[in-house]
């Protein structure tokens, strides 16, 4: 790891100065990812801003009819959530299978979607729950915060305080993981809330997480398994990689989003 | 260089270290508590794994100065030669290890998970959960065992 210097900000007010200050600086939420690629030396920032000692960044709260997550909430804090247990079970699940029990003691909601790891899990929550991003400077939909491959809206200073996710009325995750490295070959999140349907898919993308147009249409009509029979999803901008060519993902998207369906109707 | 306070095994220490310095490096070789290992120090395996504040986490994973004001247990901190902790008893009557490498941060993993999951685990659960350790001696078969005993050790204590 290169050296770098080390700020520890008690407000996201102070962290947002802080960031305008050093433009090579990387928050540091929970570390899980970061630190990893800064040991690898794929990044060097010059200096880290730590969150963990801002105040008011962690927390789950139920907001009208949205569940709303304070940015350095940790995994295992998502996942054993009565709050998030109740409202929308799915999200618990999915924070119950990211990384393995002492990374999701550390790593953070907000750092997840702000890394935007084409394999990670949280994104596709956001996209599919059709949540949306508060920073310390706007609210940005789920639909506009994630850009491509770790890339996402956020500007230069600006810094995930919450997340607030509208109760859906069904929903389920089902990832399809690699067998060494757990993440997700192809990860497939479905919710439906009214009679909007979205179901958003990580781990294949090229581009990152994505909403799958073909599952959503064949799910329009009805909410249920028997719905995506024969649906068939393009190879076209999917990942090939030595774990799985783009056809392989592409046939796999219609096979877990099926499962997920079949799992969010179960509940 | 950062000046990071925290409490390990109930002793408060103070230091100024390099902001880079990882918990792991910070345990191992600032205060020479070795008995927290790093394996593949890319978070797969678990050796480090410690607790803060209760917690497990992997300490190769983490920078000492993000625990500062924390309170951090080790496997120094747990028992002592002549006074094992139960989870320790367990994993030496049940041969939950050969050669010892993975077996401190299989030690603080299980205690977490007897932490958040009670004291009756079934092998299911166990292996589950052991997901963040590897061990390339047992096989696992003793190791689950171990953590099913000394799951039940603890409540005794």
């Amino acid at each position: 790891m290169y050296a770098f210097s080390y700020h520890s900000p008690k407000t996201v007010r102070q962290a947002a100065t802080l960031l305008g200050k050093n433009p090579d600086a990387k928050v540091l939420a929970g570390g899980q990812t970061l630190l990893p690629t800064m040991k690898q030396r794929l990044a060097s920032p010059s200096a880290l801003i730590d969150l963990g000692k801002a105040e008011g960044l962690s927390g789950i709260e139920v907001k009208g009819r949205n569940v709303v997550i304070g940015a350095m909430t940790r995994h295992a804090d998502v996942a054993s959530s009565a709050i998030v247990g109740e409202a929308i079970p799915a999200l618990a699940a999915l924070a119950g299978g990211i990384g393995d029990p002492a990374v999701r003691n550390r790593g953070t909601i907000g750092g997840s979607l702000a890394n935007n790891d084409p394999a990670a899990d949280y994104p596709s929550a956001v996209l599919a729950l059709n949540a949306t991003i508060i920073t310390n400077k706007r609210k940005i939909p789920a639909d506009e915060f994630f850009q491509g491959m770790f890339s996402t809206a956020l500007e230069e200073g600006e810094v995930i305080v919450k997340v607030s996710f509208p109760i859906p009325s069904k929903a389920a995750y089902e990832k399809f993981p690699n067998p060494a490295s757990r993440y997700a070959m192809v990860g497939v999140f479905v919710a439906k809330k009214g009679s909007e349907t979205r179901v958003a898919v990580t781990g294949a993308g090229s581009d990152g997480v994505f909403r799958s147009a073909e599952c959503e249409a064949a799910l329009k009509a009805r909410f249920n398994p028997k719905s995506l029979d024969g649906v068939k999803v393009k190879a076209a901008g999917l990942n090939s990689d030595i774990h799985a060519s783009s056809e392989y993902r592409a046939h796999l998207i219609p096979v877990i989003a099926k499962r997920a369906v079949a799992k969010a109707m179960a509940k | 260089m950062a000046s990071v306070t925290m409490i390990v095994n109930g002793k408060e220490v103070t230091a100024n270290v390099d902001p880079r310095t990882l918990l792991a490096q910070f345990l191992r070789e600032h205060l020479h508590l070795t008995g927290t290992h790093v394996g593949c120090d890319t978070s797969q395996c678990g050796a480090c794994v410690v607790h803060v504040d209760g917690r497990s986490i992997k300490s190769c994973t983490t920078l000492a100065v993000a625990c500062d004001g924390a309170s951090v247990t080790t496997i120094e901190g747990i028992g002592t030669p002549d006074n094992l902790h139960p989870m320790q008893a367990a994993f030496r009557e049940n041969h939950g290890l050969q050669c010892g490498f993975c077996t401190p941060g299989m030690i603080m993993s299980a205690i977490d998970i007897v932490n958040r999951k009670g004291h009756k685990l079934d092998e299911h659960t166990i292996r589950e959960e052991l997901e963040g350790n590897i061990c390339r001696c047992t096989g696992y078969h003793n190791i689950v065992k171990a953590v099913a005993a000394g799951a039940e050790a603890m409540a005794g204590k």
